[in-house]
């Protein structure tokens, strides 16, 4: 077991990729430490599936290199870069038994028979699948087929990693939870890295103790959830992560200080004079709005009850601000005013936090 | 269990269909269950026969023996036809422009009308003129598939391989492309050998194909006609005389209808046999 590095790496489909968009990964430098549970979060397109390929050999980055440990591996096939995946939809060999589509991969390493059916039994007793080890794979249902993908990934003690692809997309969806708990309990007791690819920010909060957010072939933000959650470093995971997204609102600035439609908004995060020519916003979640005595006017254009709380739909001018409020408040009638949270409000230059 | 609604009015809506089936099968297979069953000797007079035809046709030798050259030829054709198919279809490219090039190239020796097929080969295998029968006489080999009987079942058989295994390939490749890549990359990461690959993924997942392809195969085998009739008549003697050859030899060379429509009868009966048993057999494990 070891980390896994990815240095100065990006990747193209494309034969002559000339344009910055034709890179389908742009370039990136990214650490997976040894025994982490990573989330790969992102829209559909934004490149997770390419670098999880990346990772495991079945794609070769076009430029930059893949290390596992003090090892290059970027041209290594994956059958020898001791990883295991497990795919969006179940991948078990029809023909054969439970017992035999776990023991695959170690029958295919030449593992002694004695071993290959103790390490088959341990694993099939961690999955709950002992019960059905002489039955045909192809009978199982979705989550028993895709606890079979992910159970000839654990049988191989040699596994550097384990990288799931949206696994859960075609788990009916009260079995989704129980199996997801299934895969953290599994990372606590084998330790192995995990990288698990979604596109659901639930699961991937849930799931992960680092989440990798991703945006157009860039890794737009590594960090734990209560850092993806209070200090986006992007507008894109201020938006994706989140519900509601972040408020993103033009500004300027004035000596140090942001300025929203000639107020000028407090934050615990100066920023300095920053060149020309660049899109200048400040950022700042519903959950750190707040009605006010004075501040920013505002009218209140909808209110949408979420249980323990509202979401405000606020208008200052043609700019929509959004806000919570906590259940029972009472909203302002008339001359409504909004404040921001000053350790919670970001100045971002083209998107990117600069506070 | 729901009760089951009965509405006699449903028949109305079947009854387009089973005028349909009654005009094209069911009468023509009657006129020859009236024929298998009585004598003529034409205007139209009949006498009453009973199973004597049939016992005639089963216990006749000519018949027999064509009955084991049709099994003969088509047990031949399957071993060849299948395996060949499904390694075509393995070599061919997934994608990319070649792909439409190879379907087309594949595709074309179905779209050739049997007679010409048949025509085709007659010339091409003639010992003294076609390329073929030059060729193997060339390399010091006495070929003349109108003579020897070795020589004619080779060539007979060379133009079915040729004119039908396409048919497999192109099931086969169907089946193939149906299979996610997924898959494909789970072997990978698994450590399989393309040997593994093929017969945990690519075999199984191709079944369901295949078995339509054998029995497509099967069946149209054991009634091949025209192309035979083309290209040897039959012969040399009786050599690549099949069933169905024999049939209309039968039929219409001696005008013995009686005799005729019992082996028809017959012929059918096996066909519908040896359909049964291959699709059950084939389809034993599914039902597990």
């Amino acid at each position: 077991m070891s980390k896994i590095s990815l240095t100065d790496m990006r990747h193209s489909y494309l034969a002559n990729p000339e344009a910055e968009e034709d890179w389908a990964l742009k370039k990136m430098s990214v650490d997976w430490s040894d025994g982490g549970a990573y989330a790969l979060l992102g829209p559909s397109g934004c490149g997770k599936t390419t670098l999880l390929n990346i990772i495991s050999g079945l794609l070769t980055p076009t430029e930059g290199t893949v290390w596992f440990g003090d090892a290059e591996v970027t041209n290594v096939p994956p059958d020898r870069r001791n990883i295991a995946q497990v795919f969006q939809f179940p991948v078990v060999y029809d023909t054969m038994s439970v017992y035999d589509n776990l023991a695959f991969p170690l029958r295919n390493r030449g593992i002694a028979e004695d071993d290959v059916d103790r390490r088959v039994r341990e694993i099939a007793a961690m999955l709950e699948l002992d019960a059905m080890l002489s039955r045909r794979a192809a009978g199982l249902t979705a989550d028993g087929k895709q606890k079979i993908s992910l159970g000839r990934g654990l049988v191989r003690d040699d596994v550097n990693a384990i990288l799931f692809d949206e696994p859960l997309t075609v788990i009916d969806p009260h079995l989704k939870w129980v199996l997801r708990s299934k895969l953290k309990e599994l990372h606590q007791r084998v330790g192995t890295t995990m990288i698990y690819v979604t596109h659901d920010q639930t699961e991937a909060l849930t799931f992960a103790d680092q989440v990798v957010v991703m945006h157009e072939g860039t890794v737009v933000q590594i960090g734990t959830p209560v850092e993806l959650f209070e200090h986006p470093r992007h507008t894109f995971v201020g938006h994706f992560i989140g519900s509601p997204g972040m408020n993103v609102l033009p500004c300027a600035l004035e000596g140090g200080a942001p300025m929203f439609s000639g107020m000028a908004v407090p934050t615990d995060h100066p920023v300095a004079h920053r060149p020309d020519g660049e899109r200048l916003e400040i950022g700042v979640r519903p959950e750190f709005v707040s009605f006010a005595q004075q501040g920013i006017p505002v009218e209140i254009v909808r209110v949408s009850d979420a249980g323990r709380f509202s979401i405000v739909d606020t208008r200052h001018g043609e700019h929509l601000i959004k806000l919570l409020a906590p259940e029972g408040e009472e909203l302002p009638s008339e001359d409504a005013h909004i404040r921001f949270d000053p350790g919670h409000t970001q100045v971002y230059a083209d998107g990117w936090m600069v506070s | 269990m729901a009760a089951k609604t009965h509405n006699p009015k449903a028949w109305l809506f079947v009854l387009p269909v089973v005028i349909l089936v009654a005009f094209n099968a069911l009468i023509p297979l009657m006129t020859v269950v009236n024929y298998s069953v009585q004598e003529t000797f034409g205007d139209n007079v009949f006498f009453w026969e009973g199973v004597g035809w049939f016992e005639q046709v089963l216990h006749s030798e000519r018949f027999h023996a064509s009955l084991l050259r049709q099994l003969t030829f088509t047990g031949i054709i399957l071993a060849i036809e299948v395996p060949l198919g499904v390694a075509i279809a393995l070599t061919m490219p997934k994608k990319g422009p070649w792909v439409s090039v190879c379907l087309v190239f594949m595709a074309m020796p179905l779209l050739i009308p049997w007679n010409v097929v048949g025509a085709m080969w007659n010339i091409f295998a003639l010992p003294d003129l076609g390329l073929l029968g030059r060729a193997i006489n060339g390399m010091g080999i006495d070929y003349n598939f109108t003579q020897q009987p070795g020589s004619a079942w080779f060539t007979t058989i060379l133009m079915d391989v040729w004119h039908w295994t396409s048919l497999v390939v192109l099931l086969a490749y169907a089946g193939l492309r149906s299979i996610p890549d997924a898959y494909y990359q789970a072997a990978k990461i698994d450590g399989a050998s393309s040997w593994a690959v093929f017969r945990h993924i690519q075999l199984p997942k191709m079944k369901r194909v295949l078995t339509i392809a054998i029995l497509l195969r099967f069946m149209d085998s054991f009634m091949i006609y025209t192309e035979p009739f083309v290209l040897t008549g039959g012969g040399p003697g009786n050599s690549t005389t099949f069933l169905s050859i024999d049939l209309v030899k039968i039929a219409l060379g001696q005008f013995d209808l009686g005799p005729a429509a019992a082996m028809s009868l017959i012929y059918f009966l096996i066909v519908l046999l040896l359909s049964w048993i291959f699709y059950t057999l084939m389809m034993r494990n599914e039902a597990q």
